[in-house]
């Protein structure tokens, strides 16, 4: 099997690797990329843990192949954070504790920056559903839903909820 | 986990790809959204020497309505099926279940026909296109045939499809005035495959009878089914909660479920009797003009 180039803009900056077909996205994003905030927990398409922006739409990293991702825009939990400022879901997940290992916790940050782009105002039941495909094991969940409802809160009084939303589920920066 | 080594191709366009599929005929897969291959590779209970990616191929994500059908695009993913305009006023049954597959992730990858080649038993389409008297379009190289869903599921991730085929689009017929359908699920936890599910179009007669009832199942045999016992009960009859538990364990008996670690035989018959029950309670309610 000879290996492919790919070329994948991630968190706004080009990178590129010579891969085995096989090499899953989150293998190229940790290993070739270095970005190992994208964590791999079940490897079987249940847990989220590796959940990024995959060309707009949320993704477990751990299904889908590098060489899919060639040509494509990928923003992973290190692109949420600017100029040393948090993003709000970050900075909600800190201030709420919607979290105890943390784990799970970049694919439940990734999937909540997907879900707030899609639904800036979301219910409790929304917020749930929204967050179903991430699984986490310490905290009930309890804390993960209220830091949601505080990021969503902040980015709609900031009036920038939509645009900067759709601008990270576009995978800019 | 890693996948045994393939190749993998991205063509540019679909007589491409067909003409890939014909020439390196049954080493290769076809990639769609690879929610449910992946981790089939993953387990390598599937080692093709080469994936074709379908995703740049134009035209195949399409959803668009004639007079007789409904078209579906095999890329067309979960998502966008459930966000459809026409599904959502029209089509009922694929919206229950296009809402309920998977978990966000996958409904924003998975595609309706991947998951129909793919034949899972505790899938969802197949009883969702059996019941509503589907087809499945397969193209090659060499032509295309539109297969009936009652003649395409055959055996557990066994379908009608040919290795040189390619699943382009998936037609479920305009349900006339007077239809209602639905579809009821239950699972062990959020995002799970069904423990059971049934899936139901069904129309009325002008005298409020029942003129036509198609029932799908998923979960509880070695692939997804029609309960045609139970259509026999309901077609003619007057909807009432009896006539439905009689057409609901006409399907649980039809049934052949397996007893595994979503549950036992004699549990997975009943909630395949529940769920049909609730999809017939829908599915009469939407024909007489409920939301």
């Amino acid at each position: 099997m000879t290996t492919q180039h790919v070329r994948v803009t991630v968190n706004g900056q080009p990178r590129e690797a010579d891969v085995e077909p096989r090499l899953l996205l989150a293998h190229l994003l940790r290993d070739a990329f270095g970005l190992t905030g994208t964590h791999v927990g079940c490897d079987t398409s249940h847990c989220g843990a590796c959940t990024v922006i995959f060309d707009g739409r949320s993704a477990k990293s751990c299904t889908v192949l590098a060489v899919q991702a060639n040509g494509a825009e990928v923003t992973t939990i290190e692109g949420l954070e600017q100029g040393g400022k948090l993003h709000p879901l970050q900075q909600a997940f800190w201030d709420q504790h919607g979290l105890q290992c943390g784990f799970c916790t970049p694919g439940m940050i990734m999937e909540s920056t997907w879900l707030l782009g899609q639904n800036p105002d979301p219910t409790e039941a929304e917020i749930r559903e929204g967050i179903s495909g991430n699984l986490c094991r310490c905290t009930g969940y309890v804390n993960i839903v209220k830091a949601v409802q505080q990021a969503a809160a902040e980015l709609r009084a900031a009036g920038a909820g939509t645009a900067e939303q759709a601008s990270v589920a576009a995978g800019g920066r | 986990m890693i996948p045994a080594q393939f190749d993998y191709v991205r063509p540019p366009a679909l007589a491409d790809a067909l003409r890939i599929l014909k020439e390196r005929e049954g080493e290769a897969k076809v990639l769609s959204g690879g929610y449910s291959l992946l981790p089939l590779l993953k387990l390598r209970m599937a080692q093709p020497a080469l994936l074709v990616d379908i995703r740049d191929l134009d035209g195949l994500d399409r959803i668009v309505e004639t007079a007789e059908e409904l078209r579906i695009g095999g890329r067309a993913t979960h998502r966008a099926i459930h966000e459809d305009a026409t599904v959502t006023a029209r089509y009922p049954l694929l919206r229950d279940a296009a809402g309920g597959i998977g978990d966000p992730q996958v409904r924003n990858w998975g595609t309706i026909g991947g998951s129909c080649a793919h034949a899972d038993p505790s899938a969802d389409w197949p009883a969702v296109l059996i019941a509503a008297r589907g087809s499945l379009v397969c193209r090659s190289a060499d032509g295309e045939r539109t297969v009936p869903a009652r003649a395409f599921f055959l055996d557990t991730f066994q379908t009608a499809i040919e290795p040189t085929e390619l699943l382009t689009e998936v037609r479920v017929p305009r349900p006339g005035d007077r239809s209602g359908g639905a579809y009821a699920k239950i699972e062990r936890k959020a995002g799970d495959f069904a423990t059971a599910a049934a899936a139901v179009q069904l129309s009325l007669a002008d005298d409020g009878t029942i003129a036509e009832a198609g029932v799908g199942l998923a979960a509880v045999a070695e692939t997804a089914f029609a309960a045609t016992d139970a259509e026999a009960v309901l077609r003619g009859g007057t909807p009432t909660e009896e006539l439905f538990r009689r057409a609901a364990q006409a399907a649980a008996a039809q049934s052949r479920p397996a007893a595994d670690g979503h549950g036992p035989v004699d549990y997975k018959r009943a909630m395949a009797a529940e769920m049909t029950l609730r999809a017939l309670r829908r599915a009469v309610a939407r024909a007489r003009g409920a939301t």
